[in-house]
């Protein structure tokens, strides 16, 4: 059951400039590790993030075997009016979840 | 006279060679000796990776289970007012047993005599979000474990077991966490042994963990064959560090390095 952390404010000001705190549960398996017998365990890691403001993509980031469980992904961006984030994690195996929060901008 | 002298002299001599316990005021969280990054992870819930194994407890918290189809919510409600409190008594003595039980076993008796389901096995996703659900509500609160006269002697039990050198390196747990927790080990803190904060995630681990899985790693650390999960030994164990951190708050979901 995946579930996601997400960190925005609720309200600011037109021009602030805000932190996006992002938190996505996954097991980042690296695709480089062995088990007893010697098998590979296979990769099964998050690939790719993007977010989006009112349907503009502001952030993109991809994903690495080397990124540790839980990717933690935080960024800036400027506010420019009310609206919606979108956040969508992509990854092996089919992943793809998606969160969302809102803003107020005053 | 003379040789009654010298004995009393050489007992206080090796009284003092032995661990001394940490004296009340310079007792630590095992928070004090992380750096401030793995701390403002900690203190923020956004940012705390624990937080994603405490929303899954609460939604195992409310989903039916078992031959009864009954919900831990069904008989405990909410567990913001039920479970307030309740880690910062654990492990607590379970009259039907005649010994201490912790959290995850607790938590297994009431699935298995109440929901009449499987129990959860130790250190899987669910029992582990269960038992950080759970103990999430006691964040802040300060522990009160071993005040209960009936577990003195499982206390005292796991306080033998502290003290007690085993495995090939031939060390107790007092032998760091007593003796040398102003110190670092290969430039890791050793820390003073306080267990406010589990289940815990621990950035060695990426996953949350529970407190006997860290005792099985400091176990295997000195070299010595670790208890199985479950064991008396281990929940003696337990009780006795939670009662050592009597009056300590309660961090859980914690993170450590």
């Amino acid at each position: 059951m995946p579930s996601a952390l997400i960190n925005v404010p609720a309200r600011a000001k037109r021009g602030d400039v805000i932190e996006i705190k992002t938190l996505m549960s996954h097991i980042m398996e690296t695709g480089y590790r062995h088990i007893a017998s010697g098998e590979v365990v296979p990769r099964d890691i998050i690939t790719s993030f993007t977010c989006r403001y009112n349907g503009t993509e502001i952030f993109r980031a991809d994903l690495y075997p080397a990124i540790a469980a839980n990717p933690f992904i935080t960024f800036f961006t400027t506010v420019t009016e009310s609206g919606k984030f979108e956040f969508e994690w992509i990854g092996d195996r089919g992943f793809s979840e998606t969160a969302s929060a809102s803003i107020l901008v005053e | 006279m003379k040789i009654i002298g010298c004995i009393a002299i050489l007992t206080a001599i090796a009284g003092t060679a032995l661990a001394a316990d940490i004296p009340q005021s310079e007792r630590r969280s095992g928070t004090s000796f992380m750096s401030p990054d793995t701390r403002a992870m900690q203190d923020e819930d956004t940012a705390n990776p624990g937080m994603l194994w405490v929303l899954d407890g609460e939604a195992l918290w409310r989903r039916k289970a078992g031959v009864a189809d009954k919900a831990c919510a069904d008989c405990h409600t909410d567990a913001r007012v039920s479970m307030k409190g309740v880690a910062a008594h654990y492990p607590a003595f379970e009259k039907a047993f005649g010994k201490p039980v912790d959290l995850e076993q607790r938590i297994n008796l009431c699935r298995t005599n109440h929901q009449q389901a499987t129990p959860l096995a130790y250190e899987s996703h669910e029992l582990l979000a269960l038992a950080a659900y759970v103990a999430r509500q006691s964040r802040g609160m300060p522990i009160e474990t071993g005040d209960d006269p009936e577990i003195a002697p499982f206390v005292e039990q796991g306080r033998e077991l502290f003290m007690q050198r085993q495995g090939q390196l031939n060390l107790g747990c007092a032998n760091c966490h007593d003796d040398n927790w102003d110190k670092k080990l290969a430039g890791s803190a050793i820390t003073q042994a306080h267990p406010t904060g589990y289940p815990l995630y621990r950035l060695e681990w990426q996953s949350l963990g529970s407190l006997q899985r860290r005792l099985r790693a400091c176990i295997t650390g000195i070299r010595a064959q670790p208890y199985d999960y479950g064991s008396p030994e281990l929940v003696a164990l337990e009780l006795y560090l939670m009662s050592r951190a009597r009056g300590m708050a309660i961090e859980t979901p914690a993170v450590r390095p």
